[in-house]
């Protein structure tokens, strides 16, 4: 038996793949977009971090728990704990009104309106989500303030020892938190629409064909084919519509009547949100003021991305049943 | 468990387009009747047309008889959402419902029919997923997700679906069209088992698979594109594929058009 040196190896070849003009230029442009993105995020990051930075080091108080927002006081009191909880409980009445409707008006559009009324309802969505925040705000504070004063008081009759629907004085205007909640669901209606009803017109046909093949109702296909198979697609709808409700500004300015008080009963008039907090103190702060409001700012940032990062577990969470793999 | 089925003078529309025109068969309990023919001939529609899933697309509509045993399938005041939970349907493709385990999916149609034991739903899954030859295989992953099966083992699936409700007529519109030789053998093999239960109307593109599963063939062909498909002929499977009467099944069956 001899020996043999390993037989020899071809030189590794270096294999040039054709590539044209075109595609070079697009996936640079594409490429491009990806970085640009990445780029503006991190710059609002650093922005916002930096200059709360500076107003957080000179706080005396606790910048998570105080209530009261007046930075140019010496020493200067600001803290976040109403505008977060103004701005949470005001979003979550938001997605308890508008999720059930949104996803109620999308399987409507899809399944159960003739062609000739589903178009049109579409288009007017569509219209709804086109209308300024500030005249929704004029809306709001003259229109909707006014007449939810009755439904105010049944809720605080009928449910007030739910203790949340409890008015602690009936007479006061309902500038509450009720009422922005309500009306941030009337904005974030249509995008929460718009996005289900695409999710949900991309059901493949067959999916529904087998439900119905199996003996199912209209429902039951809906039930057995549709919503499992929209499910996350309808989620991810939603948090849309939440990033826009976290961070409605205009809207809330003109109806909330802001003091800073956190109250459990949410058709008081009391509380405030962080867009809010901002657009009414920018004007009239110093240059410490600012950067405290900025520091308000960056923990709506941070609660925004929380929120997102919670949908995506939810998402991924049963992604093995995902119509994905399907 | 199995009925006769009688259709006469049945047409059936896509608006005003008529796909089919004035079929008229019978088809036995027990056995297997294949139907084929060229593409765009309406066997599918006609297929379609004796479960009521025709009418699911807008616009299309039936005129004509279809009679189960006794029952006309499209007398006033039948709900087409009954008459599919007496026939059953398993598609060309594999469609069991991508979100549901695998144990859901046959669950599906018993629970739609009302049956929330535990005991029972478990007897009749098992009882379904063996009458489909699928229990060996999956009985260790239950509660896996259907859609993670391979492509033969999602149409024994949809069939076990099918089946578990107990169906009286099992229509199946080109079931092994997506599946390789071996997974379409082990349908072919099932379908010989299920007809001693279930009338069985099969669609195929296949003719050695009409002739190896089915005790009668039916010739479905269309003048020209855009005329409505009619029956040509139908007769004993043997006959059909040896001495038709009709010279265009002998032209179809023998490859010399289609």
């Amino acid at each position: 038996m001899t020996t043999t040196a390993p037989p020899p190896t071809a030189p590794p070849q270096k294999t040039r793949t054709v590539t044209r003009p075109g595609d070079r230029i697009f996936s640079g442009l594409s490429r491009g977009s990806g970085i640009f993105l990445l780029v503006v995020m991190a710059a609002i990051a650093i922005f916002l971090t930096y200059r709360a930075v500076q107003a957080i080091s000179k706080d005396h108080g606790n910048f998570l728990t105080t209530f009261e927002w007046n930075a140019s006081l010496n020493p200067p009191v600001f803290g976040v704990a109403v505008l977060a909880y103004g701005t949470v409980v005001s979003s979550i009445i938001a997605m308890l009104i508008a999720v059930p409707i949104a996803v109620g008006i999308a399987l409507f559009i899809t399944h159960y309106a003739p062609r000739r009324l589903g178009g049109p309802i579409a288009y007017v969505i569509d219209l709804l989500a086109a209308v300024p925040s500030i005249v929704y705000g004029l809306w709001g504070a003259l229109f909707l303030v006014p007449h939810l004063r009755g439904l105010n008081l049944w809720l605080d009759k009928y449910f007030g020892w739910t203790y949340i629907f409890h008015k602690q004085d009936p007479n006061s205007a309902p500038r509450s938190l009720f009422t922005v909640g309500i009306l941030l669901a009337i904005m974030i209606l249509p995008i929460i629409t718009n996005v289900s009803r695409e999710v949900i017109r991309q059901v493949p046909r067959m999916h529904e064909e087998a439900a119905l093949a199996l003996g199912a109702t209209r429902w039951e296909v809906i039930r057995l084919s549709v919503l499992p198979f929209a499910r996350s697609g309808i989620i991810s709808a939603s948090m849309l519509g939440l990033g826009r409700a976290l961070g409605e500004t205009m809207a809330v300015a003109t109806v909330l009547s802001a003091s800073p008080q956190l109250s459990g009963h949410i058709l008081d008039p009391l509380g405030g949100t962080f867009s809010q907090n901002i657009v009414a103190k920018f004007g009239e702060a110093d240059e410490f003021g600012r950067d405290a409001l900025i520091a308000s700012g960056l923990v709506l940032f941070i609660i925004t991305l929380l929120v997102n990062g919670a949908a995506r577990i939810i998402i991924q969470r049963r992604k093995e049943y995902s119509g994905a793999n399907a | 468990m199995a009925k006769r089925i009688d259709v006469s003078g049945l047409s059936a529309y896509y608006g005003t387009f008529r796909a089919i025109d004035d079929i008229s068969m019978t088809i036995e309990p027990r056995s297997v009747t294949a139907f084929i023919g060229p593409s765009g001939c309406g066997k599918s529609t006609f297929l379609r047309t004796l479960n009521r899933m025709h009418e699911v697309v807008p616009g299309a509509r039936v005129e004509g008889k279809v009679l189960l045993d006794d029952e006309n399938l499209y007398g006033s005041g039948v709900d087409p959402v009954s008459v599919r939970r007496t026939v059953g349907m398993v598609f060309q493709r594999p469609n069991p419902f991508p979100t549901m385990s695998i144990y859901d999916n046959v669950a599906a149609g018993l629970r739609l029919n009302g049956i929330r034991k535990k005991g029972e739903l478990d007897s009749i899954v098992e009882k379904s997923l063996k009458g489909a030859n699928l229990w060996n295989e999956v009985k260790d992953r239950l509660n896996k997700p259907g859609s993670g099966l391979s492509g033969g083992q999602q149409q024994r699936l949809c069939i076990a679906r099918a089946i578990a409700v107990e169906p009286q007529v099992l229509l199946m519109d080109e079931p092994c069209s997506a599946l390789d030789p071996i997974s379409t053998l082990a349908i072919e093999d099932l379908i010989g088992e299920l007809k001693t239960q279930f009338t069985i109307v099969i669609v195929t593109h296949n003719m050695q698979q009409a002739a190896r599963v089915s005790d009668r063939t039916a010739f479905f062909n269309l003048a020209a594109v855009g005329q409505p498909g009619k029956l040509i002929e139908i007769d004993e499977t043997e006959r059909i594929f040896s001495n038709p009467t009709v010279q265009a099944t002998e032209d179809y069956i023998s490859g010399r058009f289609g």
